[in-house]
């Protein structure tokens, strides 16, 4: 159904292109040159430069070239103990948020994207509401966290409606600098990534599908779990990608609105950086860099981007 | 004590300047103007500086506000991105060795010799203080201009010329702790969980951690801000049991954060800054910068050049200086709480009754304005801590790069993921 719906598969233009002659070829690589210059001097050769670095050795001042693996031994140092070590711990609290963030991202993110896909009929309504979302982006998004703190403050407005309610006596403490804080601030920043490429396929998909399956007989419940939600995978996949490498790297919300007192990878780099310790955070970068390409491989291996794309 | 002879000339001839009134600053800037790069924190750069060095020199100061290890770090990755650095006095046991700063010749600045004693000998009226930490007078004087070496004794070249510096303490809500506060223990005082913070600068929150082991009688370090790997371990153990008891609402990193923590009265007690317990008490909430027993954690910065600064910029950065240190920004400075290099030119330049007050620790005979006008202090006031000398006399410590400082900082991370 697939091959039906979008033809244009790997397999099938990978057999024309091994037929065009030479200069055709040479054409398209030149075509393609510019990318792959720029994806050379802005991704690879930078992490090349940190693989490197992570190698080396440092004192307060200085980096100094050697061929060294005590950045990552430094780096994993007592993990083999009973009790987890920094590193460990840090990237576990740092997993938990990405998982509780897409516990709440994807089915909200789904949701608004199958609504203003299916259920608006008017195209420039739909341009409008869609745009609405994206409102929060014109402001910058340390300013959209900072504004939930008089809110969730222990003297905050929820915290004080709450009591002139009459609801509580002591405020809610956890509200602030708190996990729930950051996962608020997570969710508020990052739906929008989840909505967008699910919108995207969404829209994508053929309504006349839609109505054969209904007109089979099939329930709303299973034209959404057997038509809509196959076809919106690639959309749900790179939403997923988005967000998990959006949390993964993050340490500005979960250091607002973690009170700095949470853990994440990205503040242990930062940190290391502020006192001059590159190869250690070249290092942290490394590590990163593998857990995040895991993440993501092990979620291409349960969709195939290329085939659904 | 054995002086080299250009020093004791130098002290000669500064005596014979101190004697007459410094004015009449070089206009030749005027003609060609010069602008100085000028990398520091936000602390020490303010437009009202700008304008008048603008006016008095002729030069035009480019600041470029960053934090403090982003200085450092620039410091010793971009020498060549600034013409005049305005740096804390112990990054310098980092910026000192990679050779990127020129040593200051003495001679060029007439009021060498007026720097108080706490850079130049670490004394306040003849008293010694705490030395504990990168103390400034032990990172004052260069072997030689171009020395990557700290020198003994002094000698004719300065590291930094001090711009500003103070002592901290931990400022609490009066209104909300309704007891007295006498000590840095409090701060792990289970009647406050929940409710205290602590700053999450690794080099700073770990010797107020340390002031607050040494208070509870469990330890007495050997230098609290030369810690041993022992020593880290055990501050840091201590810390690690605090905040898993929930005694920390939050960390800070950030001046404005500092006061919005105790501004809301998430915070009731923490470590924080002289002006940004002025900036808490400026909203109309009552906060004082409480001095304690075991005393205050000082800090210290100062102007230094590029090795690579030369020709007319170079005197155009020591004619700054000398402007500096004349006067008219000191009293600045003491304006906004902190100390200035030169005491009796800053003193000059202030309202009898605002040396009382922020100098002597006696009561407001007026109502305290800050430099911009805003109202500090009513009329009867006194400032906290008291006057110069009990504040700087009762300096423990100082703000410190260790020589374990790369261990500490791991140690710290492990504390924020505990």
């Amino acid at each position: 159904m697939n091959d039906l719906a979008l033809p244009h598969t790997a397999e099938t233009v990978a057999a024309p292109v091994a037929a065009v002659p030479p200069r055709r070829r040479s054409l398209a690589y030149l075509q393609a040159a510019p990318l792959t210059l720029v994806f050379l001097i802005f991704l690879v050769v930078p992490l090349v430069l940190t693989g490197i670095v992570s190698l080396w050795e440092y004192n307060e001042y200085a980096i100094i070239p050697a061929l060294t693996l005590q950045n990552y031994a430094d780096l994993f140092d007592g993990c083999l103990s009973a009790d987890l070590c920094t590193t460990v711990r840090t990237y576990l609290s740092t997993v938990k948020f990405v998982v509780l963030t897409l516990a709440v991202t994807l089915p909200l993110g789904f949701a608004i994207a199958y609504f203003l896909a299916f259920h608006i009929r008017s195209g420039t309504v739909r341009m409008g509401l869609f745009l609405l979302c994206t409102i929060p982006f014109w402001t910058s998004n340390v300013i959209r966290m900072i504004s939930w703190i008089p809110l969730l403050g222990r003297n905050g407005l929820v915290n004080d409606t709450l009591r002139a309610l009459g609801l509580i006596r002591q405020p809610i403490e956890g509200l602030l600098y708190s996990d729930f804080a950051v996962v608020l601030a997570f969710v508020h920043l990052d739906t929008v990534f989840m909505i967008v490429p699910i919108f995207n396929s969404l829209a994508r998909i053929d309504r006349r599908l839609i109505e054969a399956a209904r007109d089979a007989g099939a329930s709303g419940a299973q034209i959404l779990w057997n038509v809509v939600l196959p076809l919106a995978k690639p959309g749900l996949a790179i939403g997923n990608i988005f967000v998990t490498t959006l949390v993964m790297g993050d340490f500005v919300t979960v250091g607002v609105m973690g009170g700095q007192q949470i853990a994440s990878v990205g503040k242990v780099i930062q940190v290391q950086m502020a006192y001059l310790q590159f190869p250690a955070a070249a290092a942290n970068a490394m590590v990163l860099l593998a857990a995040v390409l895991l993440m993501i491989l092990g979620l291409t291996r349960m969709i195939d981007l290329r085939r659904e794309l | 004590m054995d002086l080299s002879p250009s020093r004791r000339t130098l002290l000669k001839g500064a005596g014979a300047l101190a004697a007459m009134p410094v004015t009449g600053f070089p206009a030749v800037h005027a003609a060609e103007p010069v602008t100085l790069r000028y990398l520091g924190t936000a602390v020490s750069q303010s437009s009202d500086i700008a304008r008048k060095v603008k006016e008095d020199l002729g030069i035009t100061l480019e600041y470029m506000p960053v934090v403090t290890d982003e200085v450092t770090k620039r410091a010793v990755t971009q020498p060549n991105s600034f013409d005049l650095i305005d740096t804390e006095y112990f990054s310098l046991k980092k910026i000192i060795p990679s050779g990127n700063l020129a040593g200051l010749d003495a001679k060029r600045i007439k009021l060498a010799d007026r720097i108080t004693g706490v850079f130049t000998k670490g004394e306040v009226n003849g008293k010694r203080i705490g030395d504990q930490g990168t103390a400034p007078r032990k990172v004052f004087y260069l072997e030689g201009q171009n020395a990557k070496t700290f020198a003994a004794a002094p000698t004719e070249w300065l590291t930094l010329i001090p711009t500003t510096y103070n002592a901290d303490t931990l400022g609490i809500r009066p209104d909300l702790i309704r007891r007295p506060v006498t000590s840095w223990k409090d701060l792990l005082d289970p009647a406050f969980k929940g409710k205290a913070s602590i700053l999450n600068i690794p080099s700073i929150g770990i010797m107020d951690a340390a002031m607050v082991v040494e208070a509870s009688g469990d330890y007495t370090y050997g230098d609290k801000g030369n810690m041993t790997k022992p020593e880290i371990d055990r501050t840091i153990k201590v810390l690690i049991e605090a905040k898993r008891a929930g005694q920390f609402r939050a960390f800070w990193q950030d001046f404005n954060e500092s006061v919005n923590l105790m501004a809301s009265g998430e915070t009731v007690i923490q470590s924080m800054w002289s002006p940004a317990v002025t900036k808490v008490r400026a909203q109309g909430v009552p906060c004082v910068y409480q001095p304690l027993k075991e005393g205050y954690r000082a800090w210290a910065q100062g102007f230094g050049v590029p090795k690579t600064l030369s020709g007319r910029k170079l005197d155009a950065a020591y004619d700054f200086i000398n402007w500096f240190l004349s006067g008219w920004a000191g009293a600045y400075l003491n304006r906004q709480g902190y100390y200035s290099a030169v005491l009796e030119t800053a003193r000059e330049n202030m309202q009898p009754y605002e040396w009382a007050f922020w100098m002597e620790g006696k009561p407001a005979e007026k109502d305290i304005l800050g430099p911009d006008g805003t109202l500090i202090e009513k009329a009867g006031a006194t400032r906290d801590g008291g006057s110069f000398d009990q504040r700087m006399g009762a300096v423990a410590c100082w703000n410190a790069v260790m020589d374990e400082n790369t261990y500490m900082v791991r140690k710290w991370n492990e504390f924020i993921a505990a």
